[in-house]
């Protein structure tokens, strides 16, 4: 995750070696997080924090795609969708698409944005966020359900601002795992 | 494909699969549309992420628990000042009384139905979509308690909404709001009939094809007029607002807002019966003398 250090080519090597030594990420802790990333989405929120609110379970989905594509894939991301449709009263299989097409674009670009830092991968996940969010209003136009407010687009942009807390987050869980290893 | 070795094997590519998802997924997104098969599925869904519906409202409910404990230490004033209302209202209850006692000799005169009581159910609202386009919520009682679609949803102050998905433990409510709802309504002032429907944003609602010369004040009060059979006669509805002539249009632009807390409350009534009521043909509303009428719009 942290290294290019593009003024320091001291620390590439080291920082590429520790990233080798990530241990692949156990089943358990991915549908943990996927689940905690549907609690999140299901908390009862006001207006303006509605509005705000990122869709954790897209940033959770492009987390581990990213990270561990061999243990993700659509199918996952499918299901996520249905999900997050039965819980936000939508059209069945609108989340889906959406969820779907930022699977894709993870699992596309995952080598290229390993390779940057998590602040760096900001512009990338915002981009995917977005396009994931107009899916989801132009299926919810075509479906007649939608009014579409400018506004909600801000939800794709804290989701990206929360992309390196969660980056974060996720690594030091697998950091913990490995550090007996290390010793 | 087929020359990579074994190790970096992973099934047919990216694209290929996307491609199979997203039609998957239209073509869900048009059953869903078009048949029940997909609500089935959607009441299963919905089944099993109860749990997780409770467990992610439980810190709400604690904090709302907490509230009540530090409420009951007040509890002593707002016994006093009750029992000061209750008087008051005591009067009004008589009064009350002894009118509802008039009505039902009259309406026995006139060989018209009795109104059956309704039957009540107190929900609470359990969550509100993230999507705030959508204009539903979810309640905490669900066909397990008798809860079925096209139940009508009240507060203390007006109509909020329809139940129109039921889960064994939980229901989904559209709320008087959403775009393509209608409720049947008359104007309190001067009981003209027409049709209000949700405008779809900013929690408001719309009075569409009414026309210029339409006897509409802003402040008029909206009631449930009964029509329909889906809703009991009387209720609040909403209150207009803004009125808005414009000679290039045939019909008046007239905007309304509900008088229920659409999203304020926690606590709602369903009413029960409403959706199995018969639908009175003779409702006295409908032949009730009507005042001031200087329109020839009627409306429905």
């Amino acid at each position: 995750m942290r290294h290019r250090e593009t003024g320091k080519p001291r620390t590439t090597g080291y920082e590429y070696v520790t990233q080798e030594f990530l241990l692949p990420a156990k089943k358990s802790l991915i549908y943990l997080s996927l689940l905690a990333a549907v609690l999140i989405n299901l908390m009862p929120f006001d207006k303006v924090m509605l509005a705000l609110r990122p869709d954790f379970l897209a940033l959770m989905l492009l987390y581990w795609n990213i990270h561990q594509p061999q243990q993700m894939g659509l199918g996952v991301a499918f299901l996520c969708g249905l999900v997050m449709d039965v819980i936000d009263t939508s059209i069945m299989g609108q989340h889906a698409i959406a969820y779907c097409l930022i699977t894709f674009f993870a699992l596309v670009l995952h080598r290229r944005l390993r390779l940057f830092n998590a602040f760096r991968q900001i512009p990338a996940v915002l981009w995917v966020l977005l396009l994931g969010q107009a899916v989801l209003f132009l299926t919810g136009i075509l479906a007649g359900t939608y009014i579409p407010e400018w506004y909600l687009l801000l939800a794709s942009v804290t989701g990206a601002l929360c992309w390196p807390l969660l980056v974060f987050l996720l690594g030091s869980f697998r950091k913990q795992r490995i550090e007996p290893d290390e010793i | 494909m087929q020359t990579s070795p074994q190790f970096f094997k992973t099934g047919p590519s990216p694209l290929a699969r996307l491609f199979f998802f997203v039609l998957l997924s239209i073509s869900i997104m048009v059953a869903d549309s078009r048949s029940d098969f997909i609500s089935e599925v959607r009441r299963i869904i919905g089944t099993v992420i109860f749990p997780l519906q409770k467990l992610a409202y439980l810190p709400f409910s604690l904090q709302e628990r907490l509230d009540q404990y530090i409420a009951d230490f007040k509890l002593v004033e707002e016994i006093n000042h009750l029992r000061r209302e209750y008087l008051n209202s005591r009067r009004d209850f008589f009064r009350l009384q002894a009118l509802t006692s008039e009505n039902e000799h009259l309406r026995a005169l006139l060989g018209a139905a009795r109104q059956t009581e309704m039957q009540t159910v107190l929900a609470e609202i359990l969550y509100t979509p993230r999507d705030p386009f959508s204009r539903k919520i979810t309640l905490d009682k669900g066909s397990s308690r008798g809860i079925r679609p096209g139940q009508v949803v009240i507060d203390d102050l007006g109509v909020i909404g329809q139940v129109t998905q039921v889960f064994p433990w939980t229901s989904e409510v559209t709320l008087i709001t959403d775009k393509n709802y209608m409720v049947p309504v008359q104007i309190d002032r001067n009981s003209l009939k027409t049709v209000v429907s949700g405008a779809g944003k900013n929690s408001e609602l719309e009075l569409r094809f009414l026309s210029i010369n339409t006897d509409i004040q802003e402040g008029d009060l909206l009631t449930t007029s009964g029509i329909g059979g889906v809703y009991p006669a009387g209720l609040p509805v909403g209150r207009v607002t803004h009125i808005e002539y414009d000679r290039s249009h045939k019909f008046a632009r007239i905007i309304c807002i509900p008088v229920a807390g659409v999203d304020r409350h926690r606590q709602v009534l369903i009413l029960i019966d409403s959706a199995s009521a018969p639908k009175t043909s003779d409702n006295p509303e409908s032949y009730a003398p009507q005042r001031n009428r200087q329109t020839k719009n009627h409306g429905i």
